[in-house]
């Protein structure tokens, strides 16, 4: 079985996640290869290399939303038995149903594990993650599944150059003619919330969007990264970048500390592997107590300021 | 313009729901609501509509239960719907589900396909693309922002960066993200009104989608486990102190 790759250009480097299922594809077995979106790099082409794919098979877009054109072009290379990989990020997603829908194969969504027997079973957690269903193709392939970030550790292997094959554009005519006119960055203050080892996230509890300034002097005092619930982000107190969920970034920070936000389903999937859960919320039976190795009930405005103090004076 | 919206029938979330123990699908109950998500694309479709003197038709497939969720999405304005509730759909996959809406979505010709970016119970993802490659038709996915500029249509595209500015001639596919607009209450006349509503109701035979529900789908459930579960915290009741088990657990975790 062979195993492929996507791979998106994040900033010049190859997304966090395409690196995290090279490192799976590798334990899994099998040649590996990568399908690399974007300008790509000979540093690109290392770190490919590096954790595990033996080929690199390279489409730059230009200005083209590369959805419909990558799709296309992977279902002329995959085989039959072939593994497909893709991750829980938006152009992957796009491909992977494109990809679904061209080939008349089933994809999977939301793998946090992916098991290779014999039959191909993806895992994936429902109910808050308190539950995981495995579930198999049943058809001969190809086998498409997309996974959650962080659901596997990225590691270099031994790994050299690959073999980087360039991928002409294909002509879709009107299916593939959207572009993207525009890109704009919304930098975030301190380390990447996806990389951050302490994370500070507030929700709609703090009352208002003044009030994720606490959040802020927190994080500052920390060294941490802000995150955010959805019903903030939503409600547009801080940028769609630090939501922390299922639609938003999956964390597993050392340190995670909640103030103000209710646990729902949808968060808790998205931090809940948190080494550390500390949450601050005035309601006893608030769900995200479920989870928190410390659950303080009491008021954020209570509580913060006199953290924050007492951070200070240390 | 003629705009179709995907809308799907879901069991109240506000009731947990259950997995028959057997087929391992959803037990759906009869009486089912509206995805709360799915008012943002209405709300898209509405407006877009408003502004060129177009129609809304809802797309719906729902294998059991009434047409509750569908009557509170008519209530918010759309013109009619049609909905497939056909029991054989039962346990369809994502690529069937795109299927049979992509068929009924061909038969009413319409200019564009407004659909959420996830569903809140089934949460694939993946559905808008797949209808697009249906379709024939490019895709404008995760959509914070939706414009109409004569023939074409221009989003702001989430990234995990920050935005993409995107466009497309039409037909087109677009799927919109909570936040992209703030959805309209149904007034008392649009309650009234959504019960005279025309309601097709094609069975995906009909469709021309043969090869559907579980079987169809390429696709099968070998287990339900409980995942590991984390080891219960503490809880301290804050009565003006509580900030200090937080400063002394930061000091074990060694982050001061
Ligand atoms: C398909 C789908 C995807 C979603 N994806 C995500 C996602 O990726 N991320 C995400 O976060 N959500 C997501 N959601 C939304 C999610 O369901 C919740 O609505 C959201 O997480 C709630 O945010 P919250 O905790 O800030 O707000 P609320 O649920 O309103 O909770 C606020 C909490 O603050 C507490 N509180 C109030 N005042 C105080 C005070 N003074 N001091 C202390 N505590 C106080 C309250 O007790 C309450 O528990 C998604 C939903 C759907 C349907
Ligand atoms: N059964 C369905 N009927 C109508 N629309 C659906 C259905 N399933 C999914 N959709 C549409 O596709 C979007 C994404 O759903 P999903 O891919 O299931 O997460 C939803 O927000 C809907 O707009």
């Amino acid at each position: 079985m062979k195993i492929w790759v996507f791979a998106e250009d994040a900033a010049g480097s190859p997304a966090s996640i395409a690196l995290e299922m090279l490192t799976k594809a590798r334990s899994l077995g099998g040649d590996v290869a990568a399908f690399f979106v974007g300008p790509g790099s000979d540093s690109i082409w290392s770190a490919l290399g590096s954790h595990g794919a033996t080929t690199v098979h390279h489409l730059d877009p230009g200005t083209a939303l590369p959805s419909a054109a990558a799709a296309a072009a992977l279902a002329d290379l995959i085989g039959a038995g072939d593994l497909v990989l893709f991750g829980l990020a938006p152009t992957d997603r796009d491909v992977a149903g494109r990809l679904s829908a061209r080939l008349g194969v089933p994809v999977l969504s939301n793998a946090v594990d992916i098991v290779v027997g014999d039959s191909v079973a993806a895992v994936n957690e429902i109910l808050g993650g308190t539950t995981l269903v495995e579930t198999a193709f049943t058809g001969s392939g190809p086998h498409l599944v997309v996974v959650r970030p962080k659901s596997f550790v990225a590691e270099s292997g031994e790994g050299g150059t690959p073999e980087v094959i360039p991928v002409p554009m294909p002509d879709l005519g009107h299916a593939g003619s959207a572009v993207i006119v525009e890109r704009h960055e919304e930098p975030a203050q301190g380390p990447k919330l996806s990389e951050a080892s302490v994370i500070v996230s507030g929700g709609r509890g703090l009352g208002s969007a003044e009030k994720f300034g606490m959040i802020e002097e927190l994080a500052g005092l920390l060294g941490a990264a802000t995150g955010a619930t959805r019903a903030i982000v939503d409600s547009g107190w801080v940028p769609y970048a630090m939501q922390v969920g299922q639609t938003g970034k999956i964390v597993k920070p050392n340190v995670y500390i909640a103030c103000g936000i209710s646990g729902a389903m949808q968060h808790l999937v998205g931090m809940k592997d948190s080494t550390t859960i500390i949450a601050i919320n005035k309601d006893e039976e608030a769900p995200i107590f479920g989870v928190a190795d410390l659950g303080i009930v009491g008021d954020v405005h209570k509580v913060l300021p006199k953290l924050i103090e007492a951070l200070k004076a240390k | 313009m003629k705009i179709a919206v995907c809308v799907k029938q879901i069991p109240d979330p506000a009731t947990p729901y259950r997995l028959d123990p057997e087929t391992h699908f959803v037990v759906r109950p009869d009486d089912q609501v509206l995805d709360d998500t799915d008012r943002y694309g209405i709300e898209v479709g509405l407006q877009l509509a408003e502004a060129t003197g177009g129609t809304v038709v809802l797309v719906s497939m729902s294998p059991a239960g009434n047409l509750q969720g569908i009557r509170q999405a008519l209530a918010m304005g759309a013109d009619k719907a049609v909905v497939i509730s056909d029991p054989t759909l039962r346990g369809s996959g994502a690529l069937v589900t795109a299927r049979v809406l992509a068929a009924a979505i061909k038969r009413e010709e319409v200019d564009l396909v407004v659909a959420g970016t996830e569903s809140t119970d089934g949460y694939a993802g993946v559905v808008p693309q797949q209808l697009a490659e249906l379709l024939g038709m490019p895709a404008l996915t995760f959509a914070r922002k939706v414009e109409h500029l004569d023939g074409r249509l221009r989003i702001e595209r989430q990234t995990a960066a920050g935005y993409d500015v995107v466009e497309a001639a039409l037909p087109a596919v677009v799927s919109v993200t909570a936040g992209a607009v703030e959805p309209r209450y149904p007034t008392f006349k649009g309650i009234m009104q959504a019960k005279q509503k025309t309601v097709d109701q094609p069975t995906a035979a009909e469709l021309g989608v043969d090869s559907v529900g579980a079987e169809g789908s390429g696709q099968k459930i070998n287990e339900v486990r409980p995942a590991p579960e984390r080891a219960a915290g503490r809880k301290v009741v804050d009565e003006g102190e509580a900030h200090l088990e937080i400063v002394k657990l930061l000091e074990q975790a060694k982050v001061v």
